[in-house]
């Protein structure tokens, strides 16, 4: 492990745990930073449990492990109230994400940081749920009018709202790309093939939740993230590995990103791969980091952000998007 | 970074980053007397920087970072970089902490067992803190109550205590001034003045002691003792930890624990005199 104090000692610490026995005081701190920078602490301290570390280590890895169980309960928890208040309406809500992950006890769980509760529901009943939560106590918490009208005509979900008593975001989508990205993944498969966990709680089937993985990470957003959105992939693959998931993501028009999602994902967590330049540069991207968990190569990040808004409107929405947002400050 | 400090305060280490040197020599002499991290990692990161390159010179802002951050956090005028760590540990603590619950109290320890003074910002807890480890009193801590869900003791985290506006003058008359840190004016909580905990609160800085007494303070009423109800005490404790949610089950075990066999008192009072009259009579009729 004689890299770089960069995302590298993260992916090659959950590849290979053992390898920390060469770790001294300033990789072991390094590490830390960036776990928590990426918000892998808890899938750390779960991959390095039982290994022998240094009692100062060992005791905050304990304390995440803790903290990661405790965002479990809270998680499903949330997915529970969102469930109460949606059956009656006998819709499908499809966990998403990392809820979808503990609430099928997957391996891409364990330890993982949940923020949002992320919901997918059939876009003809969007109206009927969004006016169930609202009655349930979800509030608005985008009150800007251009945000919440861009939303509603253009995005995946529904504005994000926010449990007035629980203080905890729920996002409802109807699809897992925003309308105005060039690819349209296939929605109503997404639901028909979903698995349901419990009486009125389902999730996507394994190959969609890669399809979404990728989708999220290479078609939508500038790979913020991306460290943990990939160790995901590493987990769902190694669990249920890709049998029908080329077919599956050409369906959804996604099979570049998926392609790219597991070259990536073994890059990083596995067994290696054959690397595209760009691949290469989207590895630069995802490693950016330093030893004080500070985000580094600026450059590099922002040309992946403007990729990402390149992606998601067409040049000529894009400017009148950019304009609106300028002038309101 | 470019400049760096690594202290342990109680059973937490601290790695504070700067892009400049003047708060981090601020805290090699203050924290001087305090042990480093233990094997020398430490549990939280800070940093302290610039937003812009040229701000590190430029009207230089200090911008407050770490492991944990808010996200529209204020930056503090580089005058005030001693205050930025302060408060970049108090942050980190505050929404990271995960093995203690936490509460916003100061605690002093006598005869193997803690007081714990706790309320709003202003009722006087730090200086109280500090004056009564004038009077023979270990201090503890004066910012943070760690208490451990485990086994139901409180852990120091004798952190520099941090004097504001009028209690500066008050504690200064009563100490050598090689305690005191430099006058930090015009903040954001107004002027500001740290104290170094005495040789005792180091010394016992991993000495734990179990909780005997809550006192709730209030400063600038007429002297006033009354008991307050374990269902109060419970809902003021929770709106004074900032990590009761977030330790689930263990924290609500722990302060239902700690409300129900320790009892409570508010204490209005006058003038320092008269909060340390009534905080010696609270205790010997505990």
């Amino acid at each position: 492990m004689g890299r770089a104090l960069d995302g590298w000692l993260l992916a090659q610490t959950l590849r290979d745990p053992g390898g920390t026995v060469a770790l001294g005081a300033e990789a072991w701190t390094a590490l830390l930073a960036i776990a928590r920078a990426e918000q892998m602490i808890g899938t750390l301290a779960w991959r390095l449990n039982g290994l022998t570390v240094p009692p100062s280590v060992a005791r905050i890895l304990v304390d995440a492990r803790a903290s990661a169980e405790q965002g479990r309960v809270a998680a499903l928890w949330e997915a529970e109230a969102a469930r109460r208040v949606l059956v009656p309406l006998g819709v499908r809500v499809v966990l998403l994400k990392g809820t979808a992950f503990v609430a099928a006890g997957l391996h891409a769980g364990q330890g993982r940081s949940i923020g949002d509760l992320d919901i997918l529901v059939p876009r003809a009943a969007l109206d009927a749920v969004e006016a169930a939560l609202l009655e349930a106590g979800w509030e608005w918490v985008k009150p800007d009018p251009y945000d919440d009208a861009y939303y509603r005509q253009w995005m995946h979900e529904l504005p994000p709202l926010i449990h007035r008593d629980r203080d905890r975001m729920i996002d409802v989508h109807h699809t897992i790309l925003p309308l105005t990205t060039r690819i349209t993944p296939d929605a109503g498969a997404l639901l028909a093939e979903a698995v349901e966990l419990k009486p009125g709680l389902w999730a996507l089937s394994p190959n969609d939740m890669l399809v979404h993985a990728a989708a999220h990470l290479f078609a939508d957003g500038d790979l913020a993230g991306g460290m943990r959105n990939l160790w995901d992939v590493h987990c769902l693959v190694a669990e249920f590995g890709t049998d029908g998931l080329a077919g599956r993501a050409a369906q959804h028009g996604l099979s570049h990103e998926v392609a790219r999602a597991l070259r990536l994902a073994a890059a990083l967590y596995g067994e290696g791969a054959r690397l595209t330049p760009a691949d290469r540069l989207c590895l630069r991207r995802l490693t950016a980091r330093d030893g004080w968990g500070r985000a580094t190569r600026p450059f590099t990040r922002m040309a992946f952000y403007i990729r990402s808004h390149w992606l998601r409107m067409p040049p000529a929405m894009l400017a009148r998007h950019l304009w609106t947002k300028w002038r309101k400050g | 970074m470019r400049h760096v400090f690594q202290v342990r305060i109680g059973p937490v280490g601290f790695r504070i980053g700067s892009d400049w040197r003047a708060p981090i020599a601020q805290l090699e002499a203050l924290y001087a007397a305090y042990p480093k991290p233990v094997d020398g990692v430490p549990d939280f990161t800070v940093r302290l920087f610039a937003a812009r390159p040229w701000r590190r010179i430029v009207r230089p802002a200090v911008m407050i970072g770490g492991d944990y951050v808010l996200p529209e956090a204020a930056p503090l005028p580089l005058a005030q970089g001693l205050l930025a760590a302060e408060m970049g540990m108090n942050l980190q603590m505050a929404l990271g902490q995960r093995h203690f619950l936490l509460l916003h109290a100061a605690v002093v320890e006598r005869d193997g067992q803690a007081l714990i003074l706790t309320g709003v910002s202003g009722a006087g807890k730090s200086t109280l803190a500090a004056l009564l480890s004038l009077r023979g009193w270990r201090l503890m801590g004066d910012e943070f109550a760690l208490l451990d869900p485990a086994t139901g003791l409180l852990h120091a985290f004798p952190r520099l205590v941090s004097l504001k506006n009028a209690s500066v003058a008050t504690v200064a008359a009563e100490v050598p001034v090689d305690r005191l840190g430099p006058v930090l004016e015009g903040t954001p909580k107004g002027t500001i003045r740290h104290l170094v905990p005495d040789v005792a609160a180091l010394a016992g800085m991993d000495v734990p002691a179990k909780p005997a007494l809550i006192l709730f303070p209030s400063f600038g009423y007429e002297s006033a003792t009354r008991d307050v109800a374990q269902s109060e005490v419970f809902v003021r404790l929770t709106q004074a930890s900032t990590n009761y949610v977030a330790m689930g089950e263990r924290g609500f075990d722990a302060l239902t624990a700690l409300v129900q066999g320790v009892p409570a008192r508010a204490i209005d009072y006058p003038d320092t005199d008269g909060a340390i009259a009534l905080v010696e009579a609270a205790w010997a009729a505990r």
